[in-house]
This record gives structure tokens, C-alpha cells and sequence, in this order.
């Protein structure tokens, strides 16, 4: 039995088997299946190879890694919704512990407090962050998170029409397509102006209108007026929805909650969470008190023991599907807790000051970037308004020998934006962060101008 | 402690919750101090820059209020500190019903760490993530043949968006018949999730009454099914830990009339290399990877719900696809799917959790996971055997992963399954899932998974036996528990009543 390799999670001897069948008065082990009728039964083992040991299942798997390019093998400008940053170690050595990750939802306050109050902790830091009164406990990711965020402000303003900034993340915009499919909604697309930002909301909301979707910065980078966004959208009683891709603009870009904001929902991968291909990254969702009844997803509350000591709980889930069935608010139950997790302690490290620091150097260069790309021929930058980490380059060749070019010298350049914004002609968004040294932004442009292999 | 009244007795010592090192911890805010940082930067090795030269004045933040000026070790203790209040598998039993607590294997977290893994980028080119779209259309593979579908989608983030996809994927399919069906049909006995998808998609639920006997019976489903139903949705095993021994009845009775049948994966556990939805009459069903497939549940997910198919939904897959392309050239990601009902993550789903599932197939191969099957069962009936002489079992027959008991045969005591629940606690285990499914009244829900070896179990069946006595003999004793966590119970009714839902600084402390 020694090379039945799944035992090594099972511990479960034949002896063992024997006995217990023995106490259950069930002769053999198939017997315990005798409530499947007979012709659902297999008759044989299902199509799968035989299992395999811990040292060659790691092996085929670092072969598979091997394959990927990735920001540690090449040097990165790709953003355009999951951004490169550096994790500190203390964030994954913290969330690799097994009480954390091996738990689940907490359920049972009395020994789930260290996840409750890593929640709670969540929860004030976004508060403070977005300068709104209420975080939830994650949603998916950011494109459900805004979804959701969508569905809110229907519900709390009984209207079914939502006006979407075309320089929404263009995934967003699908995912919220889909998730309004059923539900006889009507979206509105308010187009982006030629400085890059989105053009005056207000011919495109009306009586009708539940919610102005705006994304901060936007899509192609972009800093949004929100202020004026937010007057135009109230005037006719709409709720204003931000959302963010890049979190980390939050540290120096005007809180949505000052903003005018209703709803702030995006994704906080930059926030520790590493990129991952994709996920599981970090939705959020955060609003003001008098919104808390139709916020989805979890909540975490103070509140005391019979002794009176401080500990935290789930609470308000009379919003939630295992209380409230088809009248919940929403139908997510599982959601990103470990993910949650990392990004508490992410901000916890930085804190304050750091995350301020950092968003300035982001800041910084990109703002190196644009100046060097506008002083070399055959690159321009397309769009005047103001951006943070993240912005458009047009250039003079396709953009797709561009990448290819700087792909041959390990460098993965930045998104094509042909498919999302073809008015820009050939053109790349570019995103720099604390990871992106001079000498590496200086070897880009260079390559984007046509120079390299 | 040694002697005192709340002792927990008739187990053994081992692993029972002790007061052991606990230390006090209070809140990141409330350790703060103005100047440390637990993060160092690189030197700007370009010009500074001022934020206000470059953006609108109004556009600017002075400050970020909400953050904590903590350095690197004082994180650290914190957040070890608060690791240690929680309940966690790898600590002992977590027998929480339906959530299938296994135990999660180290491999996986190692190799979800690797870069090539967890640092590449969703919109990187295919050319470049060729190891990934491999693994993709593997485990897509993997998981059609243990369910029996034909096509899979790895997208949905958790067991809730998978069936969301899949009840999108139905109201496509008859829209494309240009019928307009309103209504979804789901058993009493289901997860409020399978309601809520339903309804979060536009649809009127119909409520299914199971049976005396804890299953759904063709009568109930014949005599709620019409032309206005889209589709059925069912747990097989149910909530009960019960084979749905009619279903291959009930999903003609629901084809006939043009239905669909989904299947929420959620017990999948019980059927591994056993049964195979796809083989019932299930046209649509979702796994729940953090479930059957061992990936860990991370205090509240994340999670990942792919969603399999049989070929008459295939045309309604959500983009992207992973497509094999010919001759061995490799994979890519399509968008080319006419009737996709669209798309449901922001990128390609929850690859981490992807990469540790894949991995524990590879481990596990067919024989595994038939094995896990097969002592989940096995433990399932064991508990059920030795528990069944003193607590009451509402639907007393063999079952499959899990059991529910309830708090009858205690109602003299006045003794109730949050008593219960939380006493056992002070034995060291995490309580079972309590009050559900909603059909049973004073539910207690437990499913102990392969992962539990016979002394674990023994463990838990003394306790339960211990815990009956004392509700006989000492109910007060059951009532106050837990009496050895850090905190006793909370006052949940307090925190809904008066929601404080985030720090603030005292207002007296200036």
C-alpha cells in the first residue's frame, strides 16, 4: 500500500476500515452506496490517470510554471487593471498561517476572532481610504464588486437605467452586462471626451437614471472630475458609483466619499494581493450608513461577551442569502477572505505614511515616462488630462511589432489598445510602478521608438 | 483548570482548548504611533515630483486618516496574535456540514506560489502563458470526466457566481427557444445561495417540499413543474446527506416539460469516482474547488466555482474559452463563443485556487479521489451510528458525506444546538453547522470528510456523548459555554441593533 499515494492525506488503515464498517453493521465499503441506484453506480475507476507522488506532481507543475512569462522574469509595464507591486515578505510569511487560511467564514464568533477583527481592521482602513462610512467584508473582484455596486443603487432607487463611463475598464463593463442580462436594465454609455476624460455626465442622466458609473482613474488612466460628476448625478436623484482598478491611487487621488461619491467599489489587488493571472484578487465595496440595509456581502460588527470584553461578529446578515433566500441582496457567500487578509496587513505595514510615499513615487515615474516620451520622435502622448501610474502612448509602427520587439528584449511593454480604443490609433497603455527602475522605462521607450531587435 | 465545574469530561485531553499562551491584542489603530512604518522604499531614481503641479487642486488628498503607522514587528506580533484565536483544520476537527472542511494539502501552497503562477498577468499574450492555458484546459478536462458533462468553465469565483452562470446559461438556452419561462424550481432543503441566484438573475422562486423521508419525490416535482419553469435546481446528495434516489425520475419529469436541471456541486464530495452527475439527468452543475478539491477556505474564500455543462449549453459558455489549438500548437483564449452569455470575472476567474485544485487531482488520480469519497462516507455513517442511540436523527437512514441530529431528545433540558455547538467548543473541535437545513428543526449539520482518522472521530463522538450528559445532569454548564475561549458568547443581537462597523478614535482622547 506504500505507493497508494493518496493515503498520505487519508488516514485510514484497512484495519481501521474493517472496524468501523463493522460498528455501522455495513458489510463492505461499496455497500455504504446503496442509496445510488445501481445503474448510476461506475462500474470501473473514472478516466484519470493514477495518482502520483508529492515529488513528481511538483515537477510536472514547475514545468508548467516555467512556461509563463511573469513579473519576475521579465520587466513589466502591463497594468490595465492588475498592477506589479512589490509584497513586502511579513504579508505572505503572516497569511501562510494555517489558522488564518485553513478557517472559514466565522461563523462561530468565539473562535474565529482573529479573522473577525482582521475584517474589522479592513473595514476602518477603507472607510478611511474611500472617506465613505461602511466597507463590506470583499466581494470577487472588482468587476463583480461594481456590478454589484449597480444593482444596489437600483434597488435603492427603484430605477433601472445605470449611465457607464466608456473608459470603464472594458471587462467591467462586460461583467456588468452580464449580471444585468435578466433584469430588464438599460445601460447607457456616456462617451469619453478628447483629453481622455469622460465628457459631462450630465446629458446622459435623467429622471430614469439609478446610478452614473465612473471609474478613478479611468481605463486609459485618466484623473475624472468626479465633483462635477457627482452634482450632475444628484440633480436628478442618481447615486454617483466610483470605481478604482488601480487601488493605490486612493492614497493620493480626492477620496470618493469627498468627492460626492454614493458607492466606491473596485479592486485592492495592488494592495499585496499578488497578481496571479487574474485572481483571486480583492473586490470591495463601501457606501454611506443610511445605504448600509442594501449593501451586499458580509459585515463585521463590535460588540461584547457576557463579560462585557470587546470581540467582533458577522452582523446585519438579515441582508444575506442563508437568512434572507431570494430576498437577500445578493447571492455571494464565499467571497475573498485571505485575500482581505493580505491587503490588512499590506496597509497595516505601509500605513500612513508609506502608502502616501509610495502612490508619489508611482506618480513620479510615470510622470518621468511621459516626459521622455514626449520629448522622443515618433511617440506622442495622446491624451492631455492629468493621470496617475498609468497612461497612453501613441506610436509611429503597429503596436502589436511594438510589444514583440520589447517581448524579444524581456520586456512585457504594456496592453494594445486597438480593441478599446481605436480612436487613439496605434497606441499602448503603459503602466510604471515602484518596480520599474529608470534605466528599464529609459530601455522602453527606446524600444517603442523603434530602436532594439 | 484541573477539577473546576466546566471541565469538559469523557474525552481525552488531547487537543481540548486550553488557555494555554493567550495573549491580549488590541487594534491596529489603538497600537499606532505617529512616525513608525513597516515598509521600506527604494531610492526615486527619478526627478520628485510635486502631486499638485500635475493634478487639479481639488483632485488631491492632504491625508489618509484611516491608516495605522505600525512598524514591521509590531505587525507581525499582531497578526500571529490573532491567528491564534482562530479555529482552523489544521488544528483539529472542523466538522462544519456542507462545507467540507478537508484538509488542506501543503504541496498546493507551494506550488501556487511559484511565479510563473502567482506573478503572471491575465492580459499577458497567450504565446507567453502557454504552462497556464495548459493547466486550464486540463483541469477543464478533469473535472468533465468526474462530473460526466461535456464542457467546463474554471470563471466563476465561487460555488454563488457558479450558479449564477449556470442559471444565465439556462435563460439563454430558452430565450433562444423564444420562450419566456419565469420561474426556477428549488427543494426546501436547499443553500440560500440557490434561491438567491435564481432571484438575482429575475426569476420567481417555486419552493419544492422534500419528503418525510428528507428527499425530493417525482410527485412534488410533477405537480409544481409547467411550462413557466426554466429550470429545477438540486444538491445531490441533498442538505440531509441524503441520495436524491429519484432523480433520474425527476430530471425526465422536468425535461419532458422543456426544463433544465442544475446541480449544485456543493456535496460532490460524497460522489468522487462513485456516481457522476452528468450520468442523473443534470444538464448544468458547479464544483466548489474549495470544497471537494482541497483548496483552502481561507477565512471566508477565496473560493472558485467552475461550472460544467452538457453540449446543449455549450453555446452559451462565458468568454473566454481556452481552445486547443490544431496540431499541437498549443492553446489561446477565444472570445468567439456567438451566444456567450457574456462574462462573470473581471479576468479569467481564481487562478490561484485553479493551480491547487489541478495539483491535488494530479495527486489524488482516480483512485484518490474515489478513496475520499468513500471514507467521507465511511465516516459520515460512523458518526451516524454512534451518535443515533442519543440524539435525535430526523431522517434516520444510511447517508452519504455528512449527517444532521437536532436537539430533541434534549428539549427537557432546555438545552438547544447553539448550546450544544458551542460547548463542544470547549472539546476542542469546531461545532457543525447549526440550524440548517432550515426543514429540520434545531439542525446540527456534520460532515467530517475523509480527512478525519477513527480517533478523531471517537473524539468527537465522546464529546457529543459527554455534552448529552451534561445537559441532563448540569444544563446550566451547557448553557453558559463556551467557558474556555478567550472570549465567552457574543452579543450578536447587540451588534445588529447597533452597528458599529469600523474604529474610530475616541473623541475625549483629543
Amino acid at each position: 500500500m506504500i505507493e497508494a499515494n493518496p493515503l498520505r492525506y487519508i488516514p485510514h488503515t484497512d484495519d481501521d476500515v474493517r472496524r468501523m464498517l463493522e460498528v455501522i453493521g455495513c458489510p463492505r465499503t461499496e455497500d455504504l452506496f446503496a442509496s445510488i441506484p445501481e445503474k448510476l453506480r461506475l462500474q470501473g475507476p473514472v478516466a484519470l490517470p493514477a495518482g502520483a507522488s508529492e515529488q513528481d506532481v511538483a515537477a510536472e507543475l514547475e514545468r508548467l510554471a516555467a512556461a509563463n512569462a511573469n513579473a519576475r522574469s521579465h520587466e513589466w509595464f502591463l497594468g490595465g487593471g492588475t498592477y506589479a507591486h512589490f509584497v513586502p515578505s511579513a504579508v505572505d510569511a503572516l497569511v501562510s498561517r494555517a489558522e488564518f487560511y485553513s478557517a472559514y467564514t466565522p461563523y462561530q464568533p468565539e473562535i474565529s476572532q482573529g479573522t473577525l477583527q482582521a475584517i474589522f481592521e479592513w473595514q476602518t482602513m477603507m472607510c478611511g481610504l474611500t472617506a465613505l462610512d461602511v466597507s463590506n467584508a470583499s466581494m470577487y473582484d472588482g468587476a463583480s464588486a461594481t456590478a454589484e455596486a449597480a444593482l444596489m443603487a437600483m434597488r435603492i432607487t427603484r430605477r433601472s437605467k445605470v449611465a457607464v463611463s466608456a473608459s470603464l475598464h472594458p471587462h467591467y463593463r462586460q461583467v456588468l452586462d452580464t449580471y444585468l442580462a435578466g433584469l430588464r436594465a438599460e445601460i447607457v454609455t456616456i462617451p469619453r471626451g478628447e483629453d481622455g476624460r469622460s465628457q459631462p455626465v450630465g446629458g446622459f442622466v435623467d429622471g430614469e437614471t439609478a446610478a452614473v458609473i465612473l471609474q478613478q482613474p479611468n481605463f486609459l488612466g485618466v484623473v475624472e472630475d468626479l465633483s462635477g460628476a457627482a452634482e450632475a448625478a444628484h440633480a436628478d436623484g442618481a447615486l454617483l458609483i466610483t470605481s478604482v482598478t488601480e487601488a493605490l491611487s486612493l492614497a493620493l487621488l480626492r477620496p470618493p466619499g469627498d468627492a460626492g461619491a454614493d458607492i466606491a467599489c473596485g479592486e485592492a489587488q495592488s494592495f499585496g494581493v499578488p497578481m496571479a493571472f487574474g485572481g483571486p484578487h480583492l473586490g470591495f465595496l463601501a457606501t454611506r450608513s443610511k445605504l448600509v440595509r442594501q449593501l451586499p456581502g458580509r459585515l463585521v460588527g463590535e460588540t461584547v461577551d457576557t463579560r462585557g470584553k470587546r470581540g467582533f461578529v458577522l452582523t446585519l446578515s438579515t441582508r444575506e442569502q442563508h437568512i434572507r433566500r431570494e430576498r437577500a441582496t445578493s447571492n455571494i457567500c464565499t467571497n475573498e477572505g485571505l485575500c482581505l487578509l493580505m491587503a490588512t496587513i499590506y496597509l497595516a505595514l505601509l500605513g500612513r505614511v508609506g502608502l502616501r510615499k509610495l502612490a508619489e513615487m508611482n506618480l513620479a515615474k510615470a510622470q518621468y515616462a511621459k516626459a521622455k516620451i514626449q520629448e522622443t520622435p515618433g511617440l506622442e502622448l495622446p491624451l492631455s488630462a492629468p493621470t496617475f501610474n498609468e497612461f497612453a502612448v501613441r506610436l509611429g509602427a503597429p503596436a502589436g511589432e511594438a510589444l514583440a520587439r520589447a517581448r524579444r528584449a524581456g520586456i512585457i511593454g504594456g496592453l494594445d489598445l486597438g480593441a478599446h480604443a481605436p480612436e487613439l490609433g496605434s497606441a499602448l497603455l503603459i503602466c510604471t510602478t515602484e518596480l520599474n527602475p529608470k534605466e528599464s522605462i529609459d530601455r522602453l521607450i527606446g524600444i517603442l521608438a523603434g530602436g532594439g531587435s | 483548570m484541573s477539577g473546576s465545574d466546566d471541565e469538559p469530561r469523557g474525552a481525552t485531553q488531547v487537543g481540548i482548548a486550553g488557555a494555554g499562551l493567550g495573549y491580549e491584542e488590541r487594534l491596529l489603530f489603538e497600537r499606532s504611533a505617529p512616525g513608525r512604518c513597516g515598509y521600506s522604499l527604494p531610492d526615486l531614481d527619478v526627478p520628485e515630483v510635486d502631486p499638485r503641479a500635475l493634478l487639479p487642486a481639488d483632485a488631491i488628498r492632504s491625508d489618509i486618516p484611516g491608516l495605522p503607522e505600525l512598524s514591521e514587528v509590531e505587525v507581525v506580533r499582531h497578526f500571529t496574535r490573532l491567528s491564534t484565536w482562530n479555529a482552523a483544520v489544521d488544528l483539529a476537527p472542523y466538522p462544519l456540514g456542507s462545507c467540507t472542511m478537508k484538509y488542506n494539502p501543503k504541496l498546493n501552497e507551494k506550488i501556487a506560489r511559484l511565479p510563473g503562477f502567482s506573478a503572471a498577468h491575465p492580459l499577458q499574450p497567450d504565446a507567453v502563458s502557454q504552462g497556464l492555458l495548459e493547466l486550464f484546459h486540463r483541469l477543464e478536462r478533469q473535472l468533465a470526466e468526474i462530473s460526466g458533462m461535456d464542457r467546463v468553465t474554471l470563471q466563476p469565483a465561487a460555488g454563488a457566481q457558479g450558479e449564477l452562470t449556470g442559471i444565465m446559461m439556462i435563460r439563454a438556452y430558452h430565450e433562444r427557444k423564444g420562450e419566456k419561462r419565469r420561474k426556477v424550481m428549488v427543494p426546501d432543503s436547499a443553500h440560500g445561495t440557490n434561491p438567491a441566484s435564481a432571484a438575482l438573475n429575475g426569476y420567481d422562486v417555486v419552493a419544492i417540499p422534500s419528503g418525510e423521508d428528507g428527499i425530493l419525490h417525482p410527485e412534488a416535482v410533477e405537480a409544481a413543474m409547467t411550462e413557466e419553469v426554466a429550470a429545477l435546481m438540486v444538491t445531490n446528495p441533498n442538505t440531509l446527506g441524503l441520495f436524491e434516489e429519484h432523480i433520474t425520475r425527476i430530471a425526465e419529469i422536468v425535461h419532458s416539460r422543456g426544463g433544465l436541471v442544475y446541480g449544485d456541486g456543493a456535496n460532490l464530495n460524497a460522489l468522487l469516482g462513485v456516481a457522476r452527475p452528468g450520468d442523473m439527468g443534470i444538464d448544468v452543475m458547479h464544483f466548489n474547488l474549495h470544497k471537494t478539491f482541497s483548496t483552502p477556505h481561507g477565512g471566508g474564500g477565496p473560493g472558485a466555482g467552475p461550472v460544467g455543462v452538457k453540449e446543449v449549453l455549450a453555446p452559451y459558455l462565458p468568454i473566454p474559452v481556452v481552445r486547443e489549438l490544431a496540431g499541437g500548437a498549443g492553446f489561446e483564449l477565444s472570445a468567439d463563443v456567438p451566444d456567450t452569455i457574456g462574462r462573470l470575472h473581471g479576468n479569467l476567474g481564481n487562478v490561484g485556487v485553479l493551480v491547487r485544485a489541478f495539483t491535488y487531482i494530479l495527486s489524488l488520480g482516480a483512485d484518490g479521489l474515489r478513496r475520499c469519497a468513500e471514507m467521507a462516507v465511511l465516516n459520515a455513517n460512523y458518526l451516524l451510528a454512534r451518535l443515533r442511540d442519543t440524539y435525535h436523527v430526523p431522517c434516520d437512514r444510511p447517508v452519504m458525506h455528512e449527517c444532521v441530529l437536532s436537539d430533541r431528545s434534549l428539549r427537557d433540558s432546555g438545552v438547544t444546538t447553539l448550546d450544544i455547538a458551542k460547548r463542544l467548543i470547549d472539546y476542542g473541535f469546531h461545532p457543525p453547522t447549526i440550524y440548517f437545513p432550515l426543514i429540520v428543526h434545531g439542525a446540527l449539520m456534520i460532515e467530517p470528510t475523509e480527512s478525519e482518522s477513527p480517533e478523531e472521530l471517537e473524539r468527537l463522538v465522546e464529546s457529543l456523548l459527554a455534552i448529552d450528559r451534561e445537559a441532563r445532569e448540569n444544563p446550566e454548564l451547557v448553557r453558559g459555554a463556551p467557558h474556555r475561549t478567550r472570549h465567552s458568547r457574543l452579543d450578536e443581537t447587540r451588534a445588529a441593533r447597533n452597528p458599529v462597523l469600523r474604529w474610530q478614535p475616541d473623541p475625549d482622547s483629543g
